[in-house]
């Protein structure tokens, strides 16, 4: 299909077909991409797209390449790019002020602008016919492609061998983190504990005793009141803390209604009649 | 069709990227923008390469995956280490070379 004929200037009609239903997609992705808020979802956006043009490559006879894309680019560089996102938060989105007045609109006019001259540009130069890859990929794509970089690419090979390496301490080198300080041992931390005296045995578990033990949930002090001390630092500060502290009051009152209508109590005279009522949950609670 | 579509589509993703560059402002957004850039470029070189009839193009659109690998590794960690000082990922924070 793609070089049989030695100058063809169309290619088949699935081709054309494939073409257009997942270039619509690439350049979607591309749009979600630049267009999404958060930036796990811009990271997926650009791995579909990325898929995508995997199957461009494999339609264009760049076999190799293809399989390279998916392995290199969507397996490892993507999931790179994951990784920081969930290391550096996933939460940190983008700040809605504009620094420079009229950015976004003066960027969008320039991009739109670029766009233009590159696709007339394209549109200008006389590329009617094209040779395809049949004789070139007759010897199979792989083996063209070592041919080739073994031969007349061999330096642009070894450079980039030194670059990988390079790149590999760098990221090694910035990332790395030299300890000013001697790290504090155990024993250090608990006598500076007992000489600060404010919290010498570990910190209260979190969870209701018997009724929840998610990290989430504050145990709760004697009256009732949830204790924030009991809840991750963490939890506490992205406002992830579930409060149940009411929960075991309106469960108390559901069982005391309840059972009055089991026993066919009238509550009517109990509840007026009772003035310590509403302490009565509070007793539960203590226990 | 002709394969010179390819060529367009190349042109607009590149344009979205570089869009994107210049619109966003979270680093690791921009850092994903220049990917995308360099994606559209291996899709011009694969597709010049069977419009020539040889393997050339595709050895150049090889070269850039890896220094697209290498770049993408080094940036990262750049990005992680700013994040690490400044508690930020906006290219907008970043405004001075030492802390």
């Amino acid at each position: 299909m793609t070089g049989l004929a030695a100058a063809a200037s169309t290619t088949s009609l699935g081709e054309a077909v494939q073409f257009w239903i997942l270039g619509t997609v690439a350049v979607i992705g591309a749009l979600c991409t630049i267009l999404m808020k958060r930036a796990v979802h811009s990271a997926l956006s650009l791995a579909g797209t990325m898929i995508v043009l995997a199957v461009f490559y494999l339609a264009n006879g760049a076999y190799f390449l293809g399989v390279v894309q998916i392995v290199v680019y969507t397996g490892a560089i993507m999931m790179l790019f994951l990784f920081v996102v969930m290391l550096v938060g996933v939460t940190a989105a983008d700040s809605l002020k504009e620094t420079l007045k009229g950015q976004r609109w003066l960027a969008a006019g320039l991009g739109l602008g670029f766009g233009i001259l590159l696709i007339a540009g394209i549109g200008n130069a006389s590329l009617r016919h094209f040779d395809g890859l049949g004789q070139a990929n007759a010897g199979g794509n792989v083996q063209g492609l070592a041919a080739l970089i073994f031969t007349k690419y061999v330096f642009a090979f070894e450079a980039t061998g030194a670059l990988l390496i390079t790149a590999a301490v760098g990221a090694m080198v910035l990332t790395h983190r030299e300890r000013t300080e001697r790290a504090t041992s155990q024993r250090e931390r608990s006598q500076a504990r007992v000489r600060a005296g404010k919290q010498v045995p570990p910190l209260p578990a979190p969870g209701v005793y018997a009724r929840h033990n998610a990290v989430d949930i504050p145990g709760l002090l004697p009256d009732g009141t949830p204790s924030e001390l009991t809840v991750n630092p963490t939890l506490r500060a992205r406002g992830q803390i579930r409060d149940v502290s009411g929960e075991a009051l309106t469960g108390v009152k559901e069982l005391e209604r309840r059972s009055e209508d089991w026993l066919e109590r009238d509550s009517g005279p109990r509840s007026s009649s009772a003035a310590p009522g509403p302490a009565a949950p509070k007793e539960e609670a203590k226990k | 069709m002709n394969p010179v579509n390819y060529l367009y589509l190349a042109a607009l993703l590149f344009t979205i990227g570089a869009a994107g560059v210049l619109i966003r402002r979270n680093a690791i957004v921009v850092f994903m923008c220049i990917e995308l850039m360099l994606n559209a470029c291996n899709l011009a070189f694969v597709v010049f390469a069977r419009m020539h009839g040889n393997l050339d193009g595709q050895i150049i659109a090889f070269f850039t995956m890896v220094v697209a690998a290498a770049e993408v590794v080094v940036g990262l960690a750049i990005i992680v280490s700013i994040f690490r000082t400044r508690h930020t990922a906006s290219v907008d924070d970043a405004s001075l070379m030492k802390l």
